[in-house]
Protein backbone atom coordinates (compact mmCIF):
# COMPACT_ATOMS: atom_id res chain seq x y z
CA UNK A 1 0.00 0.00 0.00
CA UNK A 2 1.16 3.45 -1.11
CA UNK A 3 1.54 5.71 1.90
CA UNK A 4 -0.03 8.68 0.35
CA UNK A 5 0.29 11.11 3.27
CA UNK A 6 4.37 10.32 3.66
CA UNK A 7 4.36 11.54 0.43
CA UNK A 8 5.18 15.50 -0.22
CA UNK A 9 4.46 15.20 -3.99
CA UNK A 10 2.67 13.42 -6.17
CA UNK A 11 3.86 12.23 -9.69
CA UNK A 12 1.75 11.51 -12.95
CA UNK A 13 2.16 8.21 -12.42
CA UNK A 14 0.91 7.39 -9.31
CA UNK A 15 -2.11 10.15 -9.71
CA UNK A 16 -2.51 7.76 -13.53
CA UNK A 17 -2.40 4.64 -10.84
CA UNK A 18 -5.29 5.89 -8.30
CA UNK A 19 -7.59 6.77 -11.39
CA UNK A 20 -7.65 3.37 -12.78
CA UNK A 21 -8.40 1.65 -9.37
CA UNK A 22 -11.00 4.24 -9.28
CA UNK A 23 -12.02 3.67 -12.63
CA UNK A 24 -11.47 7.06 -13.69
CA UNK A 25 -10.52 8.08 -17.15
CA UNK A 26 -8.33 11.65 -16.73
CA UNK A 27 -7.05 13.21 -19.98
CA UNK A 28 -3.67 14.56 -19.92
CA UNK A 29 -4.80 17.98 -19.12
CA UNK A 30 -6.74 16.87 -16.45
CA UNK A 31 -4.03 14.89 -15.40
CA UNK A 32 -1.72 17.44 -14.95
CA UNK A 33 -4.63 19.68 -13.01
CA UNK A 34 -5.40 16.84 -10.45
CA UNK A 35 -1.91 16.43 -9.82
CA UNK A 36 -0.77 19.58 -9.14
CA UNK A 37 -3.72 19.63 -7.15
CA UNK A 38 -3.11 16.53 -4.95
CA UNK A 39 0.79 17.20 -4.41
CA UNK A 40 -0.80 20.50 -2.97
CA UNK A 41 -2.99 19.13 -0.73
CA UNK A 42 -0.42 16.61 0.33
CA UNK A 43 2.07 18.97 0.85
CA UNK A 44 -0.50 20.78 3.10
CA UNK A 45 -1.38 17.72 5.38
CA UNK A 46 2.50 16.69 5.40
CA UNK A 47 2.32 19.66 7.83
CA UNK A 48 0.86 16.78 10.67
CA UNK A 49 4.45 15.12 9.97
CA UNK A 50 6.19 17.69 11.87
CA UNK A 51 4.21 16.68 15.66
CA UNK A 52 6.10 13.78 17.46
CA UNK A 53 3.13 10.93 17.23
CA UNK A 54 5.63 8.30 19.36
CA UNK A 55 3.37 8.27 22.09
CA UNK A 56 0.14 8.46 20.59
CA UNK A 57 -2.13 5.88 19.61
CA UNK A 58 -3.32 5.67 16.37
CA UNK A 59 -6.46 7.58 15.94
CA UNK A 60 -8.80 5.67 13.59
CA UNK A 61 -12.27 7.30 14.19
CA UNK A 62 -13.21 10.40 14.92
CA UNK A 63 -15.02 9.51 17.77
CA UNK A 64 -12.96 8.12 20.83
CA UNK A 65 -15.58 7.15 23.33
CA UNK A 66 -17.71 5.68 21.06
CA UNK A 67 -17.46 1.69 20.82
CA UNK A 68 -19.20 -1.47 21.01
CA UNK A 69 -21.78 -0.50 18.97
CA UNK A 70 -24.09 -3.83 18.54
CA UNK A 71 -27.33 -4.51 16.78
CA UNK A 72 -28.98 -7.60 17.79
CA UNK A 73 -29.36 -11.15 15.27
CA UNK A 74 -33.32 -10.12 14.64
CA UNK A 75 -34.76 -10.52 11.37
CA UNK A 76 -35.62 -7.12 9.81
CA UNK A 77 -37.96 -7.05 6.50
CA UNK A 78 -35.66 -6.79 3.54
CA UNK A 79 -36.91 -4.70 0.18
CA UNK A 80 -39.12 -6.26 -1.97
CA UNK A 81 -37.66 -7.60 -5.18
CA UNK A 82 -38.90 -5.74 -7.43
CA UNK A 83 -38.32 -2.26 -4.93
CA UNK A 84 -34.66 -3.45 -4.81
CA UNK A 85 -34.25 -3.22 -8.25
CA UNK A 86 -36.15 -0.62 -9.22
CA UNK A 87 -33.68 1.70 -9.63
CA UNK A 88 -30.92 -0.43 -11.06
CA UNK A 89 -29.84 1.37 -14.45
CA UNK A 90 -30.80 -2.26 -15.79
CA UNK A 91 -32.33 -5.63 -14.50
CA UNK A 92 -33.04 -8.65 -15.20
CA UNK A 93 -35.75 -10.65 -14.14
CA UNK A 94 -34.90 -10.40 -10.28
CA UNK A 95 -31.75 -9.45 -11.01
CA UNK A 96 -29.35 -6.71 -11.55
CA UNK A 97 -27.72 -6.40 -14.96
CA UNK A 98 -23.83 -5.50 -15.30
CA UNK A 99 -21.64 -5.21 -18.23
CA UNK A 100 -19.83 -8.72 -18.38
CA UNK A 101 -16.66 -7.72 -16.64
CA UNK A 102 -13.36 -10.10 -18.00
CA UNK A 103 -11.25 -10.79 -15.51
CA UNK A 104 -9.42 -7.91 -14.79
CA UNK A 105 -5.99 -7.28 -12.85
CA UNK A 106 -7.57 -6.47 -10.04
CA UNK A 107 -9.59 -9.07 -8.45
CA UNK A 108 -11.54 -12.06 -9.18
CA UNK A 109 -13.99 -13.04 -6.39
CA UNK A 110 -13.83 -15.92 -5.32
CA UNK A 111 -17.34 -17.14 -6.72
CA UNK A 112 -18.75 -19.89 -4.58
CA UNK A 113 -20.57 -21.57 -6.88
CA UNK B 1 21.44 -35.40 -10.18
CA UNK B 2 17.96 -34.69 -8.81
CA UNK B 3 17.26 -32.58 -6.53
CA UNK B 4 14.26 -33.26 -4.02
CA UNK B 5 12.02 -30.58 -3.47
CA UNK B 6 9.88 -29.39 -0.29
CA UNK B 7 6.06 -28.44 -0.74
CA UNK B 8 4.91 -25.27 1.67
CA UNK B 9 1.40 -24.90 1.40
CA UNK B 10 -0.71 -22.37 3.75
CA UNK B 11 -4.71 -21.94 3.46
CA UNK B 12 -7.19 -19.82 3.70
CA UNK B 13 -10.82 -20.61 5.02
CA UNK B 14 -13.94 -18.64 4.50
CA UNK B 15 -16.60 -19.78 6.52
CA UNK B 16 -19.75 -18.48 6.80
CA UNK B 17 -21.47 -17.90 10.18
CA UNK B 18 -24.71 -19.61 10.95
CA UNK B 19 -26.49 -15.81 12.67
CA UNK B 20 -29.69 -15.61 10.99
CA UNK B 21 -29.56 -12.60 9.90
CA UNK B 22 -26.24 -10.99 8.05
CA UNK B 23 -23.32 -9.23 9.35
CA UNK B 24 -24.04 -5.23 9.00
CA UNK B 25 -27.68 -5.49 8.58
CA UNK B 26 -31.07 -7.29 9.30
CA UNK B 27 -31.70 -8.95 6.45
CA UNK B 28 -31.88 -12.65 6.42
CA UNK B 29 -29.11 -15.23 5.89
CA UNK B 30 -30.86 -18.51 4.22
CA UNK B 31 -29.85 -20.30 1.61
CA UNK B 32 -31.66 -20.74 -1.81
CA UNK B 33 -34.06 -17.92 -1.55
CA UNK B 34 -35.16 -15.56 -4.50
CA UNK B 35 -32.49 -13.52 -6.31
CA UNK B 36 -32.31 -9.89 -4.23
CA UNK B 37 -35.13 -10.97 -1.91
CA UNK B 38 -33.01 -10.17 1.53
CA UNK B 39 -31.15 -7.07 0.48
CA UNK B 40 -31.82 -3.76 1.72
CA UNK B 41 -30.18 -0.44 1.96
CA UNK B 42 -27.59 -1.46 3.60
CA UNK B 43 -26.50 -4.01 2.08
CA UNK B 44 -27.08 -3.12 -1.05
CA UNK B 45 -25.25 0.05 -0.38
CA UNK B 46 -27.66 2.71 -0.99
CA UNK B 47 -26.27 6.52 0.08
CA UNK B 48 -26.76 7.43 3.63
CA UNK B 49 -27.36 3.65 4.98
CA UNK B 50 -25.30 2.77 8.06
CA UNK B 51 -23.81 -0.96 9.15
CA UNK B 52 -24.18 -1.85 12.17
CA UNK B 53 -22.27 -5.21 13.38
CA UNK B 54 -24.62 -8.45 14.30
CA UNK B 55 -23.67 -9.33 18.15
CA UNK B 56 -24.15 -12.57 16.91
CA UNK B 57 -21.67 -12.86 14.33
CA UNK B 58 -19.24 -11.43 16.77
CA UNK B 59 -19.81 -13.71 19.71
CA UNK B 60 -19.69 -16.75 17.53
CA UNK B 61 -16.26 -14.67 15.72
CA UNK B 62 -14.62 -14.42 19.22
CA UNK B 63 -15.60 -18.05 20.03
CA UNK B 64 -14.42 -19.88 17.10
CA UNK B 65 -11.13 -17.59 17.73
CA UNK B 66 -10.76 -18.86 20.93
CA UNK B 67 -11.41 -22.47 19.93
CA UNK B 68 -8.16 -22.21 17.62
CA UNK B 69 -6.11 -20.94 20.33
CA UNK B 70 -5.77 -16.84 18.72
CA UNK B 71 -5.42 -14.17 21.07
CA UNK B 72 -8.10 -11.56 20.69
CA UNK B 73 -7.05 -8.23 19.63
CA UNK B 74 -7.57 -5.29 22.40
CA UNK B 75 -9.32 -3.04 19.90
CA UNK B 76 -10.94 -4.25 17.08
CA UNK B 77 -11.59 -1.84 14.16
CA UNK B 78 -13.06 -2.76 10.48
CA UNK B 79 -11.56 -1.09 7.59
CA UNK B 80 -12.93 -0.89 3.40
CA UNK B 81 -11.30 -3.24 1.59
CA UNK B 82 -11.66 -1.10 -1.96
CA UNK B 83 -12.17 -2.64 -5.49
CA UNK B 84 -14.38 -2.58 -8.28
CA UNK B 85 -16.24 -5.84 -8.62
CA UNK B 86 -19.86 -5.84 -9.61
CA UNK B 87 -20.39 -8.43 -6.72
CA UNK B 88 -19.50 -5.89 -4.35
CA UNK B 89 -22.66 -3.06 -4.27
CA UNK B 90 -20.28 -0.67 -2.27
CA UNK B 91 -17.44 -1.10 -4.43
CA UNK B 92 -15.56 -1.85 -0.88
CA UNK B 93 -15.59 -4.77 0.82
CA UNK B 94 -16.04 -4.09 4.93
CA UNK B 95 -12.97 -6.48 6.16
CA UNK B 96 -10.31 -6.49 8.85
CA UNK B 97 -6.94 -5.20 7.62
CA UNK B 98 -4.10 -4.27 10.45
CA UNK B 99 -5.68 -4.75 13.68
CA UNK B 100 -7.79 -8.07 12.89
CA UNK B 101 -9.99 -9.53 15.45
CA UNK B 102 -7.95 -12.55 15.99
CA UNK B 103 -4.48 -13.77 16.01
CA UNK B 104 -1.46 -16.23 16.57
CA UNK B 105 -3.54 -19.70 17.23
CA UNK B 106 -3.09 -23.24 16.42
CA UNK B 107 -4.55 -26.27 14.93
CA UNK B 108 -2.97 -29.60 16.00
CA UNK B 109 -3.22 -32.60 13.32
CA UNK B 110 -1.85 -36.20 13.65
CA UNK B 111 1.29 -36.02 11.03
CA UNK B 112 1.64 -39.20 8.81
CA UNK B 113 4.59 -40.45 11.24
CA UNK B 114 1.23 -40.18 13.96
CA UNK B 115 3.10 -37.36 16.44
CA UNK B 116 0.98 -34.51 16.55
CA UNK B 117 1.99 -31.53 14.32
CA UNK B 118 1.10 -27.93 15.12
CA UNK B 119 -0.81 -25.67 12.20
CA UNK B 120 0.17 -22.18 13.52
CA UNK B 121 -3.04 -20.04 12.52
CA UNK B 122 -1.69 -16.61 11.50
CA UNK B 123 -5.18 -14.72 12.29
CA UNK B 124 -8.75 -14.83 11.86
CA UNK B 125 -10.75 -12.04 10.78
CA UNK B 126 -14.42 -10.93 10.14
CA UNK B 127 -15.76 -9.71 6.90
CA UNK B 128 -18.71 -9.25 4.43
CA UNK B 129 -19.58 -12.17 1.68
CA UNK B 130 -20.04 -10.54 -1.73
CA UNK B 131 -22.86 -11.05 -4.20
CA UNK B 132 -23.67 -13.80 -6.45
CA UNK B 133 -22.63 -13.17 -10.52
CA UNK B 134 -24.11 -15.56 -12.92
CA UNK B 135 -22.55 -15.17 -16.78
CA UNK B 136 -25.39 -16.06 -19.04
CA UNK B 137 -23.41 -18.22 -21.51
CA UNK B 138 -22.95 -16.00 -24.92
CA UNK B 139 -24.16 -12.99 -23.43
CA UNK B 140 -21.97 -10.14 -22.76
CA UNK B 141 -23.73 -9.42 -19.39
CA UNK B 142 -23.60 -10.24 -16.23
CA UNK B 143 -26.12 -10.93 -13.25
CA UNK B 144 -26.15 -9.95 -9.88
CA UNK B 145 -28.11 -11.62 -6.82
CA UNK B 146 -26.91 -10.05 -3.49
CA UNK B 147 -28.20 -12.18 -1.28
CA UNK B 148 -25.23 -13.21 -0.07
CA UNK B 149 -23.71 -10.31 -0.16
CA UNK B 150 -23.60 -8.84 3.55
CA UNK B 151 -23.45 -12.31 4.94
CA UNK B 152 -20.81 -12.67 7.90
CA UNK B 153 -17.82 -14.30 7.56
CA UNK B 154 -14.75 -15.40 9.42
CA UNK B 155 -11.38 -16.10 7.29
CA UNK B 156 -9.12 -18.09 9.10
CA UNK B 157 -5.37 -17.95 7.46
CA UNK B 158 -2.75 -20.16 8.52
CA UNK B 159 0.68 -20.00 8.60
CA UNK B 160 2.38 -22.00 5.39
CA UNK B 161 3.54 -24.66 8.08
CA UNK B 162 1.83 -27.92 5.63
CA UNK B 163 4.42 -29.76 4.06
CA UNK B 164 1.97 -32.25 1.55
CA UNK B 165 -1.84 -32.27 0.47
CA UNK B 166 -2.43 -34.54 2.94
CA UNK B 167 -1.57 -32.16 5.67
CA UNK B 168 -3.73 -29.76 4.20
CA UNK B 169 -6.21 -32.27 3.89
CA UNK B 170 -5.74 -33.57 7.23
CA UNK B 171 -6.10 -29.61 8.78
CA UNK B 172 -9.35 -28.66 6.80
CA UNK B 173 -10.75 -32.06 7.94
CA UNK B 174 -9.96 -31.50 11.67
CA UNK B 175 -10.94 -27.30 11.02
CA UNK B 176 -14.28 -28.31 9.95
CA UNK B 177 -14.64 -30.83 12.82
CA UNK B 178 -13.95 -27.83 15.42
CA UNK B 179 -16.23 -25.71 13.90
CA UNK B 180 -18.69 -28.50 13.69
CA UNK B 181 -18.17 -28.44 17.41
CA UNK B 182 -18.56 -25.32 18.29
CA UNK B 183 -21.92 -24.65 15.85
CA UNK B 184 -20.95 -21.50 14.34
CA UNK B 185 -21.44 -22.84 10.88
CA UNK B 186 -23.64 -25.46 8.78
CA UNK B 187 -19.62 -26.03 6.82
CA UNK B 188 -21.14 -26.60 4.18
CA UNK B 189 -19.07 -27.14 1.05
CA UNK B 190 -21.67 -27.46 -1.92
CA UNK B 191 -23.61 -24.59 -0.52
CA UNK B 192 -20.44 -22.29 -0.56
CA UNK B 193 -20.45 -21.94 3.44
CA UNK B 194 -17.13 -23.51 4.20
CA UNK B 195 -14.66 -22.17 1.09
CA UNK B 196 -11.18 -22.91 0.69
CA UNK B 197 -8.01 -20.86 -1.08
CA UNK B 198 -4.70 -22.03 -0.55
CA UNK B 199 -1.14 -20.75 -1.37
CA UNK B 200 1.78 -23.18 -2.54
CA UNK B 201 5.23 -23.54 -3.49
CA UNK B 202 7.98 -25.49 -3.39
CA UNK B 203 11.69 -24.96 -2.45
CA UNK B 204 14.95 -27.29 -2.34
CA UNK B 205 15.13 -29.05 0.67
CA UNK B 206 17.09 -27.43 3.12
CA UNK B 207 16.19 -24.19 1.48
CA UNK B 208 15.17 -21.57 3.78
CA UNK B 209 13.92 -19.15 1.72
CA UNK B 210 9.95 -19.80 0.37
CA UNK B 211 9.68 -20.30 -3.61
CA UNK B 212 7.52 -18.53 -6.00
CA UNK B 213 4.15 -19.02 -4.09
CA UNK B 214 1.09 -20.01 -6.43
CA UNK B 215 -2.59 -18.68 -5.28
CA UNK B 216 -4.82 -21.69 -5.76
CA UNK B 217 -9.05 -21.23 -5.87
CA UNK B 218 -11.63 -22.97 -7.18
CA UNK B 219 -11.88 -26.08 -5.39
CA UNK B 220 -15.42 -27.28 -3.94
CA UNK B 221 -14.40 -30.35 -1.27
CA UNK B 222 -11.31 -31.02 0.70
CA UNK B 223 -10.65 -33.91 -1.60
CA UNK B 224 -10.86 -31.65 -4.56
CA UNK B 225 -7.87 -29.44 -2.36
CA UNK B 226 -6.00 -32.36 -1.98
CA UNK B 227 -6.14 -33.18 -5.80
CA UNK B 228 -5.13 -29.58 -6.95
CA UNK B 229 -2.53 -29.33 -3.88
CA UNK B 230 -1.07 -32.95 -5.64
CA UNK B 231 -1.52 -31.30 -9.02
CA UNK B 232 0.45 -28.00 -7.93
CA UNK B 233 3.12 -30.09 -6.70
CA UNK B 234 3.69 -31.94 -9.89
CA UNK B 235 3.76 -29.07 -12.37
CA UNK B 236 6.25 -26.93 -10.00
CA UNK B 237 8.49 -29.73 -9.77
CA UNK B 238 8.88 -30.39 -13.56
CA UNK B 239 8.80 -26.98 -14.34
CA UNK B 240 12.21 -26.50 -12.05
CA UNK B 241 13.24 -29.61 -13.42
CA UNK B 242 13.19 -28.63 -17.09
CA UNK B 243 15.01 -25.66 -15.82
CA UNK B 244 12.20 -23.10 -16.20
CA UNK B 245 10.96 -20.18 -14.23
CA UNK B 246 7.76 -20.56 -11.88
CA UNK B 247 5.69 -17.09 -11.71
CA UNK B 248 3.44 -15.94 -9.16
CA UNK B 249 -0.38 -16.39 -10.15
CA UNK B 250 -3.34 -17.53 -9.47
CA UNK B 251 -4.45 -20.81 -10.85
CA UNK B 252 -7.82 -22.26 -10.94
CA UNK B 253 -7.95 -26.26 -10.38
CA UNK B 254 -10.83 -27.87 -12.97
CA UNK B 255 -11.56 -30.56 -10.81
CA UNK B 256 -13.21 -32.57 -14.35
CA UNK B 257 -10.04 -32.10 -16.03
CA UNK B 258 -7.78 -32.58 -13.09
CA UNK B 259 -5.51 -29.97 -13.70
CA UNK B 260 -5.15 -26.24 -12.72
CA UNK B 261 -4.89 -23.26 -15.07
CA UNK B 262 -3.49 -19.92 -15.01
CA UNK B 263 -5.93 -17.38 -13.96
CA UNK B 264 -3.59 -14.87 -16.24
CA UNK B 265 -0.91 -13.49 -14.76
CA UNK B 266 -1.25 -10.31 -12.16
CA UNK B 267 0.25 -7.62 -14.08
CA UNK B 268 0.65 -4.86 -11.02
CA UNK B 269 0.39 -5.76 -7.35
CA UNK B 270 -2.41 -5.81 -5.73
CA UNK B 271 -3.93 -2.58 -5.08
CA UNK B 272 -7.12 -2.40 -2.12
CA UNK B 273 -6.19 0.69 -0.58
CA UNK B 274 -7.35 -0.11 3.02
CA UNK B 275 -8.60 2.64 5.19
CA UNK B 276 -10.66 2.70 8.83
CA UNK B 277 -14.49 2.08 7.88
CA UNK B 278 -15.58 4.74 9.55
CA UNK B 279 -19.25 3.72 9.40
CA UNK B 280 -18.17 1.22 12.00
CA UNK B 281 -16.80 2.21 15.33
CA UNK B 282 -14.16 -0.08 17.23
CA UNK B 283 -14.53 -2.69 19.40
CA UNK B 284 -13.49 -3.89 22.38
CA UNK B 285 -13.72 -6.76 24.55
CA UNK B 286 -12.63 -7.07 28.07
CA UNK B 287 -10.77 -9.54 29.44
CA UNK B 288 -14.05 -10.75 31.54
CA UNK B 289 -16.13 -11.44 28.64
CA UNK B 290 -13.53 -12.79 26.99
CA UNK B 291 -13.83 -15.64 29.51
CA UNK B 292 -17.34 -15.63 29.94
CA UNK B 293 -17.26 -16.87 26.23
CA UNK B 294 -14.50 -18.96 26.80
CA UNK B 295 -16.99 -20.63 29.29
CA UNK B 296 -19.17 -21.13 26.49
CA UNK B 297 -16.71 -23.45 24.79
CA UNK B 298 -17.70 -26.66 24.30
CA UNK B 299 -15.68 -30.07 25.06
CA UNK B 300 -13.65 -29.98 21.64
CA UNK B 301 -12.53 -32.77 19.29
CA UNK B 302 -9.40 -33.50 21.14
CA UNK B 303 -10.41 -33.36 24.60
CA UNK B 304 -13.34 -36.24 23.85
CA UNK B 305 -11.66 -38.27 22.41
CA UNK B 306 -9.16 -38.27 25.34
CA UNK B 307 -12.16 -38.73 27.50
CA UNK B 308 -13.59 -41.52 25.58
CA UNK B 309 -10.72 -43.62 25.84
CA UNK B 310 -10.19 -43.31 29.35
CA UNK B 311 -14.33 -43.67 29.97
CA UNK B 312 -14.76 -46.71 27.66
CA UNK B 313 -11.10 -48.25 26.62
CA UNK B 314 -11.49 -46.79 23.15
CA UNK B 315 -8.04 -47.21 21.44
CA UNK B 316 -6.96 -44.15 20.08
CA UNK B 317 -7.84 -44.57 16.24
CA UNK B 318 -11.42 -45.64 17.43
CA UNK B 319 -11.52 -42.64 20.04
CA UNK B 320 -10.28 -40.06 17.14
CA UNK B 321 -12.93 -42.08 14.19
CA UNK B 322 -15.82 -41.20 16.23
CA UNK B 323 -14.88 -37.74 17.94
CA UNK B 324 -14.18 -36.34 14.25
CA UNK B 325 -17.90 -35.43 13.46
CA UNK B 326 -20.12 -33.90 16.98
CA UNK B 327 -22.94 -35.92 15.72
CA UNK B 328 -21.31 -39.24 15.75
CA UNK B 329 -19.76 -38.58 19.15
CA UNK B 330 -22.86 -37.82 20.69
CA UNK B 331 -24.45 -40.74 18.69
CA UNK B 332 -21.62 -42.99 20.15
CA UNK B 333 -22.38 -41.65 23.88
CA UNK B 334 -26.04 -41.95 23.61
CA UNK B 335 -25.70 -45.75 22.65
CA UNK B 336 -22.89 -45.97 25.51
CA UNK B 337 -26.41 -44.68 27.91
CA UNK B 338 -28.24 -47.82 27.10
CA UNK B 339 -25.65 -50.26 26.73
CA UNK B 340 -22.82 -51.45 28.71
CA UNK B 341 -20.47 -52.75 26.23
CA UNK B 342 -18.80 -49.91 24.57
CA UNK B 343 -16.70 -51.35 22.20
CA UNK B 344 -18.91 -53.40 20.64
CA UNK B 345 -21.30 -49.95 20.02
CA UNK B 346 -18.18 -48.51 18.75
CA UNK B 347 -17.39 -51.06 16.16
CA UNK B 348 -20.49 -51.29 14.71
CA UNK B 349 -20.97 -47.29 14.40
CA UNK B 350 -17.23 -47.44 12.78
CA UNK B 351 -18.68 -50.60 10.68
CA UNK B 352 -21.67 -50.92 8.57
CA UNK B 353 -23.00 -47.86 10.38
CA UNK B 354 -20.66 -44.68 8.26
CA UNK B 355 -20.53 -47.46 5.62
CA UNK B 356 -24.07 -47.08 5.16
CA UNK B 357 -23.67 -43.38 6.30
CA UNK B 358 -20.93 -42.56 4.11
CA UNK B 359 -22.33 -44.32 1.18
CA UNK B 360 -25.67 -42.24 0.92
CA UNK B 361 -23.21 -38.98 2.00
CA UNK B 362 -25.52 -37.76 5.21
CA UNK B 363 -25.38 -37.45 8.57
CA UNK B 364 -25.96 -40.21 11.15
CA UNK B 365 -28.55 -38.52 12.48
CA UNK B 366 -30.31 -38.48 8.92
CA UNK B 367 -30.13 -42.61 8.80
CA UNK B 368 -33.10 -42.66 10.79
CA UNK B 369 -31.83 -45.19 13.21
CA UNK B 370 -32.41 -43.82 16.70
CA UNK B 371 -29.27 -45.21 19.23
CA UNK B 372 -31.59 -46.84 21.21
CA UNK B 373 -32.57 -49.34 17.87
CA UNK B 374 -29.01 -49.79 17.24
CA UNK B 375 -28.76 -50.86 20.95
CA UNK B 376 -31.83 -53.41 20.62
CA UNK B 377 -30.06 -54.89 17.39
CA UNK B 378 -26.83 -55.37 19.60
CA UNK B 379 -28.80 -57.07 23.04
CA UNK B 380 -30.76 -58.74 20.78
CA UNK B 381 -27.16 -60.81 19.10
CA UNK B 382 -26.23 -60.85 23.22
CA UNK B 383 -29.11 -62.66 23.82
CA UNK B 384 -28.49 -65.47 21.40
CA UNK B 385 -31.70 -64.40 19.63
CA UNK B 386 -30.07 -63.42 16.33
CA UNK B 387 -26.36 -64.33 14.89
CA UNK B 388 -23.77 -61.97 14.30
CA UNK B 389 -24.23 -62.61 10.28
CA UNK B 390 -27.85 -62.16 10.79
CA UNK B 391 -27.53 -58.92 12.10
CA UNK B 392 -26.46 -57.43 10.41
CA UNK B 393 -28.41 -58.40 7.65
CA UNK B 394 -31.55 -56.78 9.86
CA UNK B 395 -29.04 -53.84 9.99
CA UNK B 396 -29.06 -53.08 6.38
CA UNK B 397 -32.79 -53.85 5.85
CA UNK B 398 -33.62 -51.01 9.14
CA UNK B 399 -31.76 -48.84 6.97
CA UNK B 400 -33.13 -49.81 4.00
CA UNK B 401 -36.61 -49.56 4.97
CA UNK B 402 -35.94 -46.85 7.80
CA UNK B 403 -37.77 -49.74 10.33
CA UNK B 404 -36.56 -51.03 13.79
CA UNK B 405 -34.67 -54.20 13.88
CA UNK B 406 -36.70 -55.40 16.52
CA UNK B 407 -39.64 -55.25 14.09
CA UNK B 408 -38.18 -56.84 11.58
CA UNK B 409 -36.52 -59.44 12.96
CA UNK B 410 -40.21 -60.37 14.76
CA UNK B 411 -42.25 -59.53 11.21
CA UNK B 412 -39.70 -62.05 9.70
CA UNK B 413 -39.75 -64.24 12.29
CA UNK B 414 -35.61 -64.14 12.40
CA UNK B 415 -34.94 -64.96 16.00
CA UNK B 416 -33.05 -67.68 16.26
CA UNK B 417 -33.60 -70.86 17.98
CA UNK B 418 -31.73 -71.36 20.85
CA UNK B 419 -34.09 -73.31 23.10
CA UNK B 420 -31.79 -76.49 23.99
CA UNK B 421 -34.72 -78.34 23.81
CA UNK B 422 -35.74 -77.41 20.29
CA UNK B 423 -32.64 -78.03 18.40
CA UNK B 424 -32.36 -81.52 20.00
CA UNK B 425 -35.78 -82.67 18.80
CA UNK B 426 -34.60 -81.49 15.55
CA UNK B 427 -30.66 -83.07 15.81
CA UNK B 428 -32.66 -85.97 16.75
CA UNK B 429 -35.10 -86.18 13.65
CA UNK B 430 -31.68 -84.91 11.26
CA UNK B 431 -29.96 -88.41 12.47
CA UNK B 432 -32.58 -90.73 12.11
CA UNK B 433 -32.69 -89.71 8.42
CA UNK B 434 -29.24 -89.57 7.78
CA UNK B 435 -27.68 -92.29 8.88
CA UNK B 436 -24.93 -92.86 6.32
CA UNK B 437 -23.38 -89.60 7.20
CA UNK B 438 -23.73 -90.75 10.82
CA UNK B 439 -21.82 -93.72 10.26
CA UNK B 440 -19.51 -92.34 8.42
CA UNK B 441 -18.62 -89.93 10.91
CA UNK B 442 -18.89 -92.46 13.68
CA UNK B 443 -16.30 -94.56 11.12
CA UNK B 444 -13.71 -91.52 11.32
CA UNK B 445 -14.54 -89.01 8.36
CA UNK B 446 -14.99 -86.12 10.47
CA UNK B 447 -15.83 -83.85 7.58
CA UNK B 448 -19.45 -85.71 7.74
CA UNK B 449 -20.36 -83.38 10.83
CA UNK B 450 -20.22 -80.31 8.22
CA UNK B 451 -22.83 -81.82 6.31
CA UNK B 452 -25.41 -82.90 9.63
CA UNK B 453 -24.74 -79.31 10.67
CA UNK B 454 -26.33 -78.08 7.17
CA UNK B 455 -29.04 -80.51 7.22
CA UNK B 456 -30.41 -79.65 11.03
CA UNK B 457 -29.58 -75.49 9.82
CA UNK B 458 -32.04 -76.57 6.62
CA UNK B 459 -34.56 -78.35 8.88
CA UNK B 460 -34.98 -75.26 11.28
CA UNK B 461 -35.14 -72.84 8.18
CA UNK B 462 -31.85 -71.53 9.29
CA UNK B 463 -33.02 -70.41 12.93
CA UNK B 464 -31.02 -72.71 14.87
CA UNK B 465 -27.94 -71.12 16.95
CA UNK B 466 -25.21 -72.90 14.65
CA UNK B 467 -23.06 -73.11 18.23
CA UNK B 468 -26.00 -74.88 19.84
CA UNK B 469 -26.57 -76.76 16.71
CA UNK B 470 -22.48 -77.66 16.77
CA UNK B 471 -22.76 -78.83 20.35
CA UNK B 472 -25.69 -80.77 20.60
CA UNK B 473 -24.55 -83.02 17.33
CA UNK B 474 -21.30 -83.35 18.91
CA UNK B 475 -22.82 -84.83 22.16
CA UNK B 476 -25.69 -86.68 20.58
CA UNK B 477 -22.61 -88.29 17.77
CA UNK B 478 -21.26 -89.22 21.08
CA UNK B 479 -18.30 -87.38 21.71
Amino acid sequence: MISYIKMKTIDDKTVKHVAHLARLELSDKELKLYSAQLASILSYISKLNEIDTANVPPTSHALTTLKNVFRKDILRKSLETDEAIKNAPASEGDFFKVPQIIESTDRVQDEGK
Amino acid sequence: MSVKYETVIGLEVHLQLATNTKAFCGCSTKFGSRPNSQVCPVCLGFPGSLPVLNEEAFRFAIKTALALNCRIQELIKFDRKNYYYPDLPKNFQISQYDMPLSYNGFVDIAAADGRRKRIKIKRVHMEEDAGKLIHPKGENYSLVDYNRGGMPLLEIVTEPDMNSPQEAYDYLTKLKSILEYLKVSDCDMEKGSLRCDANISIRPEGEKKLGTKVELKNMNSFKGVKAGLEYEVKRQVSVLEDKGKLIQETRLWDAEKGVTASMRTKEEAEDYRYFPEPDLVPFVVDKNEIEKIRETLPELPEAKAGRFQKEFGLSDYDAGVLTSQIDLADYFEECTKLYPDAKAAANWLMGDIMAAVNARNININELGLAPAALVGLLKMVDSGSISGTMAKEVLAEAIETRSNPEDIVKKNGLAQISDKGSIEEIVKNVLQKETKSVNDYKGGKKTALGFLVGQVMKASKGKANPVMVNEILKKSLGE
